[in-house]
């Protein structure tokens, strides 16, 4: 590593675009960027300790790195490093076909994989133009998995907050809940994560035989979870002695800082993109938006329980309401019906995996030459998408998710960008946890409910 | 290490071997080096309904001193192999290490410039887990796994021997376990 | 409507508005581009030749042939539609009465799909975000992020930064685009004006190299701190490595072949 520079380009640039000091780190120099931190600074006769909470750590919810400057017990300065799972998804995403793409957006924010999936085939299809024709079904499909998304995406929220203040049931009660859904995702989309189930167009494929039963099963028994839950944490006195007027982010702050999802709602905003600018016709459901003021670590503990209850609220109507249109068939399709962008093959379970129905495969074989045509157009190069760029936002469990896609015509995307919650959330964290305690800083990181794999892409 | 390394191969040693491994298994703590997707599939297996704690690893040591056992769980990008090396070194021997997923097994899906392409370029690794994530199920076989290995491994002279025989063993195969003809691409 | 399914000729290729619905009549379908002889069109640059993958002097298909030239930039005439037309003269009208003048600011406006893009030149993007801010008839108060798209054939044009801007008050939404040649790659930092983007344009530095002014704290945020090169840009390899299967070895995926 290099002594601290003074204030010259970044790495690699040519001019002067920093300000201030510039340290340098190439690994393992940690003794030697301290002592120059020690050293620069005016202590003032303080004794100030330079921590590092480390990307391995148990209560940074993922691969996050903290270096706080501590004096005694309040943290003088916090910053954060990020960047420890940067996986090159955007640039990964140019390489492949549009409908590939979802498998890779998928994975970034790992916990919410349907608002991934969600935000990018929304923007996709604004630039396709065929927003208004997907099918209702899909919509319907595709808002109840959003809404079990928000509640499962919550739990392994809360779990993990209870287990960093020391509470290890909280946890092992959120995981108890959080597993019945997967075993809902399991059913509906194969996996029990990472699912690449919403595509452009619509879906992969319909329900299976079962679901609504399985998920009415389920909503019997969720109210009671939920209630065990909020029994066991709410008016918990350790709990609210911890979480209670610490991390406190004011709404002038959360705007200066572009804090949006629960941090927000936490201030008093009702601000959710599901009311205010609806997708997926979320227009047509009936819940309500849950808001606290006290702005606190609390509040948001708060929100994020009551936006459970209010997520199983619409996941009934989904249910009702698919319910009432029977199953699937070819007038309740799940796929956009243009032969020229919708997924061609008809999923279904042979004795050698899934594949194409064999009613599909017969179809493009033997009765239809442009079935076969499109068939193997679409799955080899994909669609194209003409040229343009689209931002289209929404409102996942952590926040507004923006995908801003740039196509150039053909049939890979041009240029995908993620603008997740998370990244900008975690900026906060200074604001969050400077001037409090050091142990006040594991509830102020919970309460944002980071999710590296969000933040780094 | 201790002074059972030190004992002279023979009836003794393979006594203490086996009680050795029988112990060494029964209680690994993990030093869960949970990064990605596969880290909530991890923390899913230490819930109720696939449990960890039956094998008495559900203590996950958070310092990796008291750690037997590193579940690379997720995908490690460039910026984080030094740390998983060093945290690999900090943990004390006996010591073994499952690449959960196929991220860390092999780069996974990410075949680029962020990700290495498998942790077996920076760690030793003795279970390697393929699946996106893998199940819960797949991860407690991969564990059973580890723990007849564990089990049947061997100590001092004998462990010496054994390496040095696979080692041997190893040295003549290609990549892919075929013989390949000389000059071929592979 | 979607892009055609059988080979794109020049003209489709040229912009998104003629490719949407069936076969519009000429002067309709061109009627929101700016005017443009086929003789200036042959002059442009030429951004992509065959398709298909052919290269070699054996191909018989034709599509070796093509040349695709760099499509005009899309701008839109009033009347922009829906709230667009109010946004742009409420911004007229502060930018007049901060003594800015609207087309020095303001390159050219773009309302496609349903939102609305500036294109602002970049010295005077900081006033142009304040009173995006400020403005009370503008409002827009959160700015939902930065990022880059490197355009590798626009000459003197290559780097673009995107601002997703967000009223709250309004319940609307803008995008301002600025863009930056590849030799001088130097934007104002919007810091000062909406703090959010500090870690925004440093991601946006990581990965494209456009270095923000006044910025600080401009350092590498998601690449190690001693990374060379910025991986996002076009001219920057994937990175990967060959796979290996039995009995084969495919190439990294930037190496494979493709049919666009």
């Amino acid at each position: 590593m290099s002594a601290p520079q003074t204030p010259t380009a970044p790495a690699g640039a040519d001019d002067d675009a920093a300000e201030g000091r510039v340290y340098t780190v190439s690994g393992e120099d940690w003794d030697e960027v301290v002592a120059a931190a020690n050293e620069a600074r005016d202590f003032e006769g303080g004794e100030r300790l330079v921590i590092n909470m480390g990307p391995q750590h148990p209560s940074t919810h993922g691969v996050l790195r903290l270096i706080l400057t501590l004096e005694g017990e309040t943290v003088v300065e916090v910053r954060a490093s990020i960047g420890y799972l940067h996986t090159g998804i955007e640039k990964n995403m140019e390489f492949r076909t549009w409908t590939q793409g979802v498998t890779f957006c998928t994975r970034m924010d790992y916990l919410m994989p349907f608002f991934n999936e969600a935000a990018y085939c929304i923007a996709v299809e604004r630039l396709l133009g065929i927003e208004d024709r997907i099918p209702e079904r899909a919509q319907i499909i595709r808002v109840m998995l959003m809404e079990f998304n928000r509640v499962s995406s919550h739990l392994q929220g809360i779990g993990p907050m209870g287990m960093e203040l020391g509470a290890t049931t909280i946890f092992l009660q959120g995981l108890r809940m959080r597993e019945r859904i997967l075993d809902l995702y399991e059913m509906i989309t194969g996996l029990r994560m990472n699912h690449a189930y919403i595509r452009p167009g619509g879906l992969a494929q319909d329900l299976p035989p079962g679901a609504l039963e399985a998920i009415r099963t389920f909503m019997d028994g969720a109210p009671k979870l939920v209630h065990d839950l909020r029994t066991l944490i709410d008016a918990n006195p350790v709990f609210i002695g911890r979480t209670k007027g610490v991390a406190y982010l004011d709404l002038a702050s959360c705007m200066a800082l572009g804090v949006t999802g629960p941090m927000l709602r936490a201030t008093g905003l009702p601000w959710d993109l599901r009311k205010s600018q609806p997708y997926c016709g979320y227009e047509t459901y009936d819940f309500d938006v849950p808001v606290t003021d006290t702005c606190d670590a609390y509040g948001r503990y708060i929100l994020r329980m009551e936006e459970i209850e209010q997520s199983l609220k619409i996941v009934q109507q989904c249910v009702d309401r698919l319910a009432a249109r029977g199953p699937s068939g070819p007038d309740d399709p799940v796929m956009i019906r243009d032969a020229k962008i919708g997924w061609p093959a008809q999923l279904s379970l042979g004795p050698d995996g899934l594949g194409p129905s064999p009613e599909h495969i017969a179809h493009i074989m033997g009765q239809s030459m442009e079935a076969l045509i499109h068939h193997f157009k679409l799955i080899t190069e994909g669609f194209r998408v003409p040229a343009g760029q689209v931002y289209a936002a929404v409102e996942s469990a952590r926040g507004e998710l923006g995908a801003h896609v740039v196509s150039d015509g053909t049939t890979r995307p041009y240029r995908v960008h993620f603008r997740d919650p998370s990244f900008t959330n975690l900026q906060s964290i200074a604001s969050l946890c400077e001037g409090g305690q050091v142990a006040d800083v594991i509830p102020a990181i919970a309460s944002i409910d980071p999710v590296m794999g969000g933040v780094d892409r | 290490m201790g002074v059972e390394e030190k004992l002279p191969s023979g009836l003794l040693l393979t006594s203490v071997e086996k009680a050795a491994g029988w112990a060494r298994a029964r209680s690994v703590w993990p030093a869960t080096f949970g990064l990605a997707c596969c880290a909530i599939e991890l923390f899913q297996t230490g819930g109720p309904k696939h449990d960890l704690a039956r094998f008495g690893m559900e203590r996950a040591s958070n310092t990796p001193r008291q750690a037997d056992l590193m579940i690379v769980a997720g995908r490690v990008s460039q910026k984080m192999a030094p740390v998983l090396r060093q945290i690999y070194d900090q943990m004390s021997d006996p010591k073994w290490v499952i690449s959960m997923g196929v991220c860390a097994s092999s780069g996974g899906m990410f075949n680029n410039y962020a990700i290495v392409q498998g942790v077996d370029h920076i760690v030793p690794v003795d279970i390697y887990l393929p699946g996106c994530p893998p199940r819960p199920e797949m991860l407690l076989d991969s564990i059973l796994k580890l723990h007849d290995k564990i089990m049947n491994s061997k100590l001092g002279k004998n462990r010496d021997r054994e390496i040095t025989e696979l080692e041997e063993a190893r040295l003549g195969l290609s990549p892919l376990g075929l013989a390949v003809p000389e000059g071929s691409e592979l | 409507m979607s892009g055609p399914a059988g080979p794109a000729g020049p003209e489709e290729v040229h912009g998104a508005q003629a490719a949407q619905g069936a076969v519009p009549a000429a002067d309709e379908a061109n009627a929101s581009l700016p005017a443009r002889a086929g003789e200036e069109r042959l002059a442009e640059p030429v951004v992509r030749t065959g398709m298909f993958g052919v290269a070699t002097t054996g191909d018989t298909s034709g599509y070796g042939r093509l040349r695709v030239h760099r499509p005009p930039p899309l701008e839109s005439s009033r009347p922009y539609g829906s709230y667009f037309d109010t946004v742009a003269d409420a911004l007229g009208a502060a930018l007049q009465a901060a003594g800015v003048g609207y087309s020095d600011a303001i390159e050219r406006v773009v309302a496609d799909r349903g939102e609305l893009t500036f294109h602002v030149r970049r010295q005077l993007l900081p006033e142009v975000a304040a009173q995006f801010r400020d403005d009370p008839a503008l409002r827009f108060e959160l700015c939902t992020g930065v990022s880059g798209v490197h355009y590798l054939e626009d000459t003197d044009r290559e780097l673009h930064a995107v601002y997703h801007l967000l009223s709250i008050t309004h319940n609307r939404r803008v995008r301002l685009e600025v863009s930056t040649p590849d030799t001088d790659r130097h934007i104002p930092s919007l810091v000062g004006v909406y703090p959010t983007c500090n870690w925004h344009e440093r991601e946006t530095w990581d990965f494209f190299g456009i270095i923000f002014d006044g910025h600080p704290a401009l350092t590498r945020i998601q690449m190690p701190d001693d990374w060379k090169g910025h991986p996002q840009r076009k001219d920057y390899p994937l990175g990967g490595i060959p796979v290996e299967y039995r009995g084969a070895k495919i190439p990294a995926p930037d190496e494979r072949r493709h049919y666009a």
